[in-house]
């Protein structure tokens, strides 16, 4: 029987190599299209228990949307030192106020600007889970005496330096020079952005460089664990709203952000992509399956004459039912199966920066509907002919 | 579509009281298109004295003989014909096939007895498109769950048989019409079938194809099978034992022209040939 249905295939290999086409290309992209959605998410996922759960960040501006507060005030290294306060403060564990800004660094005849320049305090390593690699990290001395050294981030290393050792050596930012003391770990892009294009030194030091002595952009408090978070978040918000002189709560000059549910909301952000192109990929299927359909009318309709031949023979309606049945399985399933290898070899590729990553559900549920929408979809027709009486099927124009 | 004869025939009924039974026993057989004013009966038989309604087309057909059905255009002799090679059923009346009655028979063992009992001839040879001709000879007893080696044996004896062993791997379109009819002819009695039905089998061949299909239909009923052919033309009608004339779906004349259980006429007349008929069907002039 798939003697017959191979021969029936072969015999129009133009117009069942497009079917099969159709089904790939539908099958194909279901399973890439879902797995980049998916790989981006994993990016996402990543990057939240790369940050860790117990940081938070305190950022200058009015929170929940009320900007009333009729000064706004900055955020400033006393605010910091008030968060590290233990008495008022027992859920923080360490504070780190950060300035970024931007600058060229330049290394020998090499000039790269990286993505950011911050300056903070060493307890943000820990706080933003920035690893060390090579080299190490400096020191609270280093910042009380506002030592030029940096750490640098790996983009930053590759750039400047790249196979050099850049532990000593010396890079001018904005025409301060900076000792390299430290490469960090690479954490990886999310695909939005690049958190290894940094250089990092001592607060005061940036701050006597670049930005000056007034206020900081953000203060990176990490939480004593997870589960304090909450409690921390509203202590600081107690004793900000102090040093700020604010009363009602309401009417904030700050904002503290939880990093978990800053990220949880990329990540539903991500889903929702994920949710989009598995549309778009689910429309090529259809269109995939209703290929398969349209062949197999055709097909059926043109050989209803053949089909009325065999039964003159003495062909059994299931003999005829079951040689079209098996060629539009069979169209679906190779198509469908070629299909999934393309959809497999296809996502070892990165796209726009983003690893996909395939998840095993579609595969299945893409070559399942591929194949059932043969099946059914070519048992309509096939049935229609086979049931007639044989001398209509002869009879047929 | 309903069928008048509900009532289940006795076994004894069918069976006439004469040694061999008739292949083929139609009583009562009509069979009309259309509805209302736009009535077409195509089969309709004489009317009824009474009240002039169609009483049908009887007929019995011996095992062993050759019928030449005859008519002019639209006398209903394909509506006979495939009504009797059970690709069509009839509207009224009753059909029976070695003694079933073949509309009691469901679907599946329709196509059984269209398998096993008939080989069927078209005037439009009606061979499968894309299909060389071994293939084609090869369905039939592919339906029947033949196995490939003795399919393939019988195919190329049943090929050889038409004169076409050496066109086995062509294909309808590399074949003239009359190698192509030779091909369904192979076709038709590759299943070793107890009766060949041909509608105008040679309708469409020029006369020395003719000449050759006829041979070979004669060499057929030589060795007992029953053949019914229709065909308009006299010299194809001389071939047969008994000729049919239809007229507007009634059999309005039955004339036997040689014995049922004889060698076919033309045979018969070449004396000398008669004893090796077997031997002649490959070898035909
Ligand atoms: N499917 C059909 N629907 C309606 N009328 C039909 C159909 N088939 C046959 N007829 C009518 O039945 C009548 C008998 O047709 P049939 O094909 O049996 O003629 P025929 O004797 O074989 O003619 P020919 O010698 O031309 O082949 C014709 O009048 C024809 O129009
Ligand atoms: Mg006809």
């Amino acid at each position: 029987m798939i003697r017959f249905a191979l021969a029936g295939l072969a015999a129009n290999k133009v117009r069942s190599g497009l079917t099969m086409l159709g089904v790939l290309i539908g099958v194909a992209s279901v399973i890439l299209l879902l797995a980049v959605g998916n790989g981006s998410s994993a990016a996402v996922k990543n990057s939240i228990t790369a940050l860790g759960t117990n940081s938070l960040t305190v950022s200058s501006g009015a929170g929940g949307g009320a900007r009333t507060a009729s000064t706004v005030k900055k955020l400033t290294v006393e605010d910091a030192r008030a968060l590290a306060d233990q008495a008022n403060a027992p859920d923080v564990k360490s504070v780190a106020p950060v300035v970024t800004t931007s600058a060229a660094a330049v290394y020998g005849d090499i000039s790269y600007t990286p993505g950011q320049v911050i300056g903070t305090y060493p307890a943000y390593f820990e706080t933003a889970n920035q690893k060390i690699a090579t080299g190490d990290y400096f020191s609270n001395d280093d910042v009380l005496n506002s030592r030029k050294v940096a750490v640098i981030g790996s983009t930053t290393a590759k750039q400047v330096f790249d196979s050099e050792d850049p532990i000593g050596k010396k890079i001018s930012l904005g025409g301060t020079p900076f000792t390299v003391v430290g490469v960090l770990a690479t954490k990886g892009a999310t695909g939005f952005n690049d958190p290894d294009d940094v250089v990092i030194a001592p607060l005061p030091t940036v701050q006597n460089a670049f930005t000056g002595f007034g206020s900081v952009s953000q203060i990176l408090v990490q939480a004593t664990s997870a589960d304090t978070t909450t409690a921390a978040q509203s202590e600081i918000t107690q004793i900000l709203m102090g040093t700020h002189q604010l009363t009602d709560p309401s009417k904030l000059d700050f904002r503290v952000s939880n990093q978990t549910s800053l990220l949880s909301a990329r990540e539903s952000t991500s889903q929702t992509f994920t949710v989009l192109l598995g549309a778009v990929a689910a429309i090529s299927l259809l269109v995939g399956g209703i290929g398969i359909t349209n062949i197999m009318l055709v097909t059926v309709t043109e050989r209803t004459r053949e089909i009325g031949i065999r039964k003159a023979l003495g062909a059994p309606k299931a003999v005829i039912l079951g040689q079209f049945l098996t060629e539009s399985t069979l169209l679906s399933v190779l198509g469908a199966g070629l299909g999934v290898a393309v959809g497999i070899i296809g996502s070892h590729f990165s796209v726009v920066g983003i690893k996909p990553v395939v998840i095993p559900s579609s595969v299945f549920g893409a070559f399942g509907i591929a194949v059932a929408i043969g099946l059914f979809f070519g048992s309509y027709p096939a049935n229609r002919a086979a049931s007639l009486r044989p001398i209509d099927a002869l009879r047929h124009e | 579509m309903a069928r008048r004869s509900r009532k289940p025939q006795p076994a004894a009924a069918v069976t006439p009281a004469g040694p061999p039974p008739p292949v083929i026993r139609v009583r009562g057989l009509t069979k009309s298109y259309g509805h209302g004013d736009a009535t077409v009966h195509a089969l309709r038989g004489p009317e009824d004295p009474v009240d002039g309604s169609p009483l049908g087309v009887d007929l019995d057909i011996e095992q062993g003989d050759f019928v030449a059905v005859m008519g002019s255009s639209g006398s209903g002799k394909s509506t006979l014909m495939n009504i009797l090679g059970c690709l069509d059923v009839p509207t009224t009346g009753r059909y029976l096939l070695d003694g079933t009655d073949v509309g009691h028979l469901d679907e599946q063992q329709l196509s059984l007895v269209r398998n096993r009992k008939i080989g069927f001839i078209f005037q439009s040879f009606n061979l499968v498109p894309r299909t060389t001709a071994m293939a084609q000879v090869e369905l039939p007893l592919a339906y029947a769950g033949v196995r490939a080696a003795e399919r393939r044996r019988r195919a190329e004896a049943a090929l050889a048989l038409v004169g076409l062993a050496d066109r086995a791997d062509h294909k309808p379109n590399e074949l003239s019409g009359g190698q192509q009819q030779r091909v369904a002819v192979a076709r038709a009695l590759v299943t070793a079938p107890a009766m060949l039905l041909a509608d105008e089998p040679t309708g469409n061949l020029d006369s020395r194809s003719t000449e050759e299909v006829l041979a070979i239909i004669d060499g057929l009923n030589a060795t007992g099978r029953t053949v019914v052919l229709i065909t308009h033309e006299n010299e194809v009608a001389s071939h047969a034992k008994r000729v049919l004339r239809l007229v507007d779906g009634q059999i309005v004349s039955d004339l036997r022209q040689g014995p049922v259980d004889g060698p076919p006429p033309v045979l018969a007349a070449r004396q000398s040939a008669t004893r090796q008929a077997g031997q002649l069907i490959g070898g035909a002039r």
